[in-house]
Formats: C-alpha cells, sequence, structure tokens
C-alpha cells in the first residue's frame, strides 16, 4: 500500500497531515490526520475545551500549525503564498462559535457586503440574495434589525446566512445547533443537507448534537481530550456501535450504559 | 460561437391553457451574465415551471424566484405551487417559503417620519440631563454608602484602577505641561522683555501654571486617557451582559464599578495637579534661564508671586474635575448600548461630555473666584 501522506486520496477535499496545534508552548492536540472527502458533511466532536474551534481556525487558516500540513485538493494550504491563499479562502464560508455578526450593520447589510465586495450584482439582485438567505435561515423580515436587537440564537442563524452568503464551496459552522430550539435545529440539518445537495458543497461542522450528528454527518473526527489527539475518524454511527475506542462510543451515547446487544464479552 | 459558451440564464412567462408557466433556462451563476426576463410577469405565483433548459444555478436563481413570489402571493402560504422545479432547487424553495413558528409578523419597523424623529432626539437631550443628575445623585449616595462602610468593591480593582490613572499618566502629563509651561514662558519674555521686565516671566508662568493652566491641561489629558478607558471598559462590560451577571450575583454594579473609579480619579487629580504645577515652572525656568535669568532668582519670583491661596486654587478644582471625568467616562459606559459600535459611541461622548463639564466648572469657578476677589 502506497503511503497515504505523500498521496492523497484524488477527491480528498481537505486533507490534514499530521498536524498539531498549540498556543505557545501549550500544545492543543497533536498528530491529527484525517481527510474529508468532497460533498461530505463533516462533523468534529469533542469534549468541551479540547480544540474543536482551534481545530475550525487552522482549517480556515487563521492559524498556523506547530506541526504538519493542511492540504487542499491536493495543494498544501500552509505553504501556499498569500494570494493563492486568499483565492481559497474567497471559497469557504464560515460561522464563528458566537456569531460574530458586525455589530454596526444591520442583519442585511451583514449578509450584503460580502456580496457587494466579490460580486458586480446589481442592487435589486444583492437585495433579493440577502432576503432568500434569510428566509433559508428562517429570519425574513428581520432585514433591518441590527444583532444587537434580536436573540442569541437568531444571532446564529444569522451568523448561517452570512456564511452561506456567496454560496460558498466549503462551509464552516462552529456550534451552529447551540442556542436553537429543537424545531429550529431540525430546520437547521434540513437547509444543510439541501445546500449540500443543490449546490455541491463540502460542510465541516463541530457540534455537539448528537441527534443531528447522526441525521446529516457521514464522516466525523473525535477529538479526545485525554490523550491530546485523535480519538477515530469515521461515520458517526458505526464509530458508536463498532468504534475500539471506548471514549467515543461513551461520548457517542451520551455516556449511557452500552447496551447488552453491542457489549463485546470480556 | 464555440459550443462550451455558457447559455445565459432566461427566465420567460407562458401562458398554457390558462395556467402560469415559467420556463427557466440556461447557468444562472452570479458572476456571469444577467437574466433575461421575457413576457410580462404575471401577478400571480407561477402553477407549473418548465425547467428542461435549465443548466447549473447558484444562489441567484432561488432570490430570483422568491423575490417574485414574495412580491405577488400571501408570503405565508405553504401551498404555492412548486411543480416542475428539479427536486434539490424545490426543496431550497420550500424551505425559504416555509415560516418558522416564532413568525416576524408584525414586526416590520415602520419608517419614522422626520417630526417623530425631531421630537425623539429633543427628548433624548432632556432625558441626557436626567441621567447625569441621576447619576450624580447616585454617585452621591454611593459615597455615603461607602462612608458608613456598606459599600462593597474589590480593594484590588482598586488599586488597579489608582494604579492606571495616577502613576501610569505621569510620562504624558510630565510631557505636557513642561512644554505648556516652556510656552507660556516664550510668549511672556517677548511682551515682557520689551518693558525690560524679563524678571516678571516668573510670575506670569507660575500664576497662570497654578491658577489654571496646570489643572485644565491635566484634566483634559485625563479626560482623553481615564475617562475614555472608563467609558469603553464598562461599555464592553455592558455589552458582555457581564453588568447583569455581576446584579445577579448580588453586587451593586454602581458601588462594584462607579465608585471606585471615581474615588480613584477624586484622589489622583490634586497629586497630579500639584506635579504638573511643579514641572509647567520648570519648564518656565528652562526659558528663563536660557534668556537669563539664573534659577535660583526665578525660584525666588515665583515664590514671590504663588501665595498659598493662589496654589491651593488649582489643586481645590481639581477634585472637582476628576469627579467629572469619571462620572461622564462611568455614566456612557454603564449606559451604553448593547454592541461594539454602541462601545466605540460611548467612548466618543465620554471623551466629549469630560472635557464640556471640565471647561464649563472651570468658568462657573472663575467667576466665583472672582465674585469672592480671591
Ligand atoms: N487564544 C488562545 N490562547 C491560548 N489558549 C487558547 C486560546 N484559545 C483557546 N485556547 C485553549 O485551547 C484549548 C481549546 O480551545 P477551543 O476553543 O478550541 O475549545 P473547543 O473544543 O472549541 O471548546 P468548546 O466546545 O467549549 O467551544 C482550550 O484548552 C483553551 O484553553
Ligand atoms: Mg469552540
Amino acid at each position: 500500500m502506497t503511503d497515504r501522506s505523500h498521496n492523497p486520496s484524488p477527491q480528498a477535499k481537505i486533507a490534514v497531515r499530521g498536524l498539531t496545534m498549540a498556543y505557545g508552548d501549550f500544545v492543543v492536540m497533536r498528530d491529527l490526520d484525517f481527510e474529508v472527502m468532497e460533498k461530505d458533511i463533516f462533523v468534529i466532536m469533542g469534549g468541551s475545551g479540547c480544540g474543536k474551534s482551534t481545530l475550525l481556525r487552522h482549517l480556515i487558516g487563521l492559524r498556523e500549525p506547530a506541526k504538519g500540513s493542511i492540504l487542499y485538493e491536493g495543494k498544501d494550504f500552509t505553504a501556499t503564498d498569500p494570494a493563492e491563499r486568499g483565492a481559497f479562502i474567497q471559497r469557504f464560508g464560515v460561522m464563528y462559535q458566537s456569531g460574530a455578526l458586525w455589530s454596526s450593520l444591520t442583519l442585511a447589510e451583514n449578509i450584503a457586503l460580502p456580496i457587494e465586495e466579490n460580486t458586480s450584482l446589481p442592487p435589486k439582485a444583492i437585495q433579493d440574495l440577502v432576503s432568500y438567505k434569510l428566509s433559508l435561515v428562517g429570519l425574513s423580515g428581520y432585514e433591518d434589525y441590527y444583532p444587537a436587537d434580536i436573540s442569541g440564537g437568531m444571532n446564529k442563524r444569522a451568523g448561517i446566512a452570512r456564511a452561506m452568503a456567496l454560496d460558498p464551496d466549503i462551509l464552516f459552522l462552529d456550534e451552529p445547533g447551540a442556542g436553537l430550539d429543537p424545531l429550529s435545529s431540525r430546520r437547521l440539518d434540513d437547509l444543510i443537507l439541501r445546500l449540500r445537495d443543490s449546490l455541491g458543497s463540502t460542510v465541516v461542522i463541530v457540534t455537539h448534537e448528537l441527534a443531528s450528528i447522526f441525521a446529516i454527518a457521514n464522516n466525523s473526527i473525535f477529538l479526545d481530550t485525554a490523550t491530546r489527539t485523535q480519538g477515530a475518524t469515521g461515520n458517526p454511527k458505526q464509530l458508536r456501535d463498532h468504534s475500539d475506542n471506548p471514549a467515543v462510543r461513551t461520548f457517542l451515547r451520551r455516556g449511557e450504559d452500552e447496551s447488552p446487544s453491542s457489549n463485546s464479552p470480556s | 460561437m464555440p459550443p462550451n459558451d455558457p447559455p445565459p440564464p432566461s427566465a420567460c412567462w407562458k401562458q398554457e391553457d390558462g395556467r402560469v408557466v415559467l420556463e427557466l433556462s440556461g447557468d444562472w451563476r452570479r458572476d456571469g451574465p444577467a437574466p433575461v426576463i421575457e413576457g410580462e410577469p404575471p401577478d400571480q405565483a407561477p402553477d407549473r415551471y418548465a425547467t428542461d433548459a435549465l443548466g447549473a444555478f447558484d444562489s441567484t436563481l432561488p432570490a430570483f424566484l422568491l423575490a417574485h413570489l414574495r412580491g405577488v402571493a400571501n408570503p405565508d402560504a405553504a401551498d404555492t405551487p412548486l411543480d416542475g422545479l428539479p427536486p434539490d432547487l424545490r426543496g431550497l424553495m420550500e424551505l425559504a417559503l416555509a415560516v418558522p413558528e416564532e413568525s416576524e409578523s408584525g414586526r416590520k419597523k415602520k419608517p419614522a417620519s422626520n417630526l417623530r424623529t425631531l421630537g425623539k432626539r429633543a427628548l433624548r437631550i432632556w432625558a441626557g440631563f436626567l441621567s447625569v443628575a441621576e447619576f450624580v445623585g447616585l454617585s452621591v449616595l454611593a459615597f455615603g454608602r461607602l462612608l458608613t462602610g456598606r459599600a462593597r468593591f474589590r480593594g484590588r480593582d482598586f488599586w488597579m484602577i489608582l494604579q492606571e490613572c495616577g502613576p501610569q499618566a505621569l510620562p504624558i502629563v510630565t510631557l505636557i505641561n513642561f512644554l505648556i509651561g516652556l510656552i507660556l514662558a516664550f510668549v511672556g519674555n517677548v511682551q515682557l522683555a520689551s518693558f525690560g521686565a524679563s524678571l516678571y516671566v516668573a510670575d506670569l508662568v507660575g500664576i497662570a501654571m497654578v491658577r489654571e493652566m496646570g489643572v485644565v491641561m491635566t484634566a483634559i489629558i485625563l479626560s482623553g486617557r481615564t475617562g475614555a478607558a472608563f467609558a469603553a471598559h464598562l461599555g464592553s462590560m455592558k455589552a458582555n451582559e457581564e453588568i447583569d451577571a455581576l446584579k445577579t450575583f448580588g453586587f451593586d454594579p454602581f458601588d462594584f464599578l462607579v465608585l471606585p473609579r471615581i474615588l480613584a480619579l477624586v484622589l489622583m487629580m490634586p497629586l497630579l495637579t500639584i506635579y504638573a504645577n511643579v514641572v509647567g515652572i520648570l519648564g518656565g525656568m528652562l526659558v528663563g534661564s536660557a534668556v537669563g535669568i539664573p534659577p535660583v532668582l526665578y525660584w525666588n519670583e515665583t515664590l514671590t508671586a504663588v501665595d498659598l491661596t493662589t496654589a491651593s486654587l488649582g489643586v481645590f478644582k481639581s477634585v472637582f474635575f476628576g469627579a467629572a471625568i469619571a462620572i461622564s467616562g462611568c455614566l456612557q459606559g454603564m449606559h451604553a448600548g448593547n454592541s461594539s459600535a454602541a462601545v466605540g459611541q460611548a467612548t466618543t461622548r465620554a471623551v466629549v461630555a469630560a472635557i464640556t463639564a471640565v471647561i464649563v466648572l472651570d468658568s462657573a469657578f472663575a467667576a466665583i473666584f472672582t465674585v469672592l476677589d480671591i
């Protein structure tokens, strides 16, 4: 078998090779190795504070790896020159954990700003796009509200609408489901699936919501706090039932005892 | 024409035995050509879509469709016909048309009339006066609680604030006041030298620094430095709901945040003012020695000009200026809105209010001292 690190599989959208992430001397995670395929819905899981947001920040190029590399479509993202990197970043849509809407702009302006700067669409078309994006997340009619005047969950949804503004090739969402009621959260899962199907976007999500993990994800990585490296990668349903890492199984069952049927005889 | 030239996007309205059909074709792309619309858009949602010639599309197509549907039909009609759309586009349209439970109906903001805006503005100015009065009142009450030992704040916070608004301001206070002393001496010397009365530069610099310039310049520096910092700090605490968190733990945010700041500035302003006066006189002395007045002579002349009453006037005023700066900063911070933009506005307002308050108070003191003949 060929060494995978020198020969990433052809359709791998994102390939992470031996990534070590650190803040100064503090190593958050080491030796991460995984691939995200085109049109995957890829979930990053793990306990609070284990480095999920940090991993996302590395993937979108906001932080440099301490070691290892990140390849987009086979090109080393971490080593490319700024211009090429900028072209990649243009194809990303990112929703930050705190929403990070620009508080001096209305919701409509928040979404319109990236569109205005990156396309030459006429104002009417931009306005239509903005109301469409807001309708998708269930916020139609809130165009003229400022982020401070709407609820936390609504901020989150508006952040998702902004992340989708440019029909990104890869959508990164940091805990989009946190702060949403079960119905909105369901609707969000629906939206993510539909976006993937209609626009062919690849989606990378940080989330703890087991229901939505099992509903939408077809691939995942589990970051293990205890060992400070990846616990497992693969389809979350299979990890729940067949992972050989007990921490992963426990996490995916919310710490409940494993049902006797799947308990391997000791 | 090359065969692989993408077909331009177009939407064509047609009638087919009394039913409206929308024919969509071409590639709908953000960076492609603008869509061509043929036929008269009817005043109703299409009954059917024909999409055989539809190529690739991004969000511009659903956005276009949604805008039309919203324009004609009752937007929350969940039964808008979507027949004929490809499944993924249809899914997106269903999602966009579905209005969630907490509907926005009736929450749309009405555009305000000019008269209304004017009235609101006038009311806001009045409310501003009231809030200043209230804040000053609250400060006095909090001070009362402090004296009776019932106000709670952390000693460590107080020392930090004291450190920030006192010792850390020394470099800028030194520089500005030294230069002011220098400038006063230069300007004074030009006039006095023509009467052969150069020595009186010492009187001029001494009295001007000690009565007015030292305290006013220091107050203006602290308005920009400390007043702005207070407003920005409290404003972002407000935006992050930190102040609400204090309240729920039973702390009085006024005692906890505002009181130590006012106290720190009221203590530090007189000390900084005395220091500023001395530095300003030294600046004058430098010019004095440059034009031939020996430093000892200059110093003695200053001492005869500036008596204790004059010297204490500036220091007396500085206490009030300190309180005014701290109150402006804290007031704007505590009343800031819930966003980072609001923090910026609060900071601006705090500095403007502090400088205005300092100058207005100073004029009032000038009038009072004149009447009292001090
Ligand atoms: N800017 C920073 N400087 C130093 N350490 C940091 C910084 N940001 C995060 N950390 C540390 O890195 C670790 C991972 O943080 P991260 O925000 O990635 O966690 P997370 O997995 O996203 O957690 P959560 O689920 O709570 O959002 C934490 O231990 C945190 O203390
Ligand atoms: Mg996080």
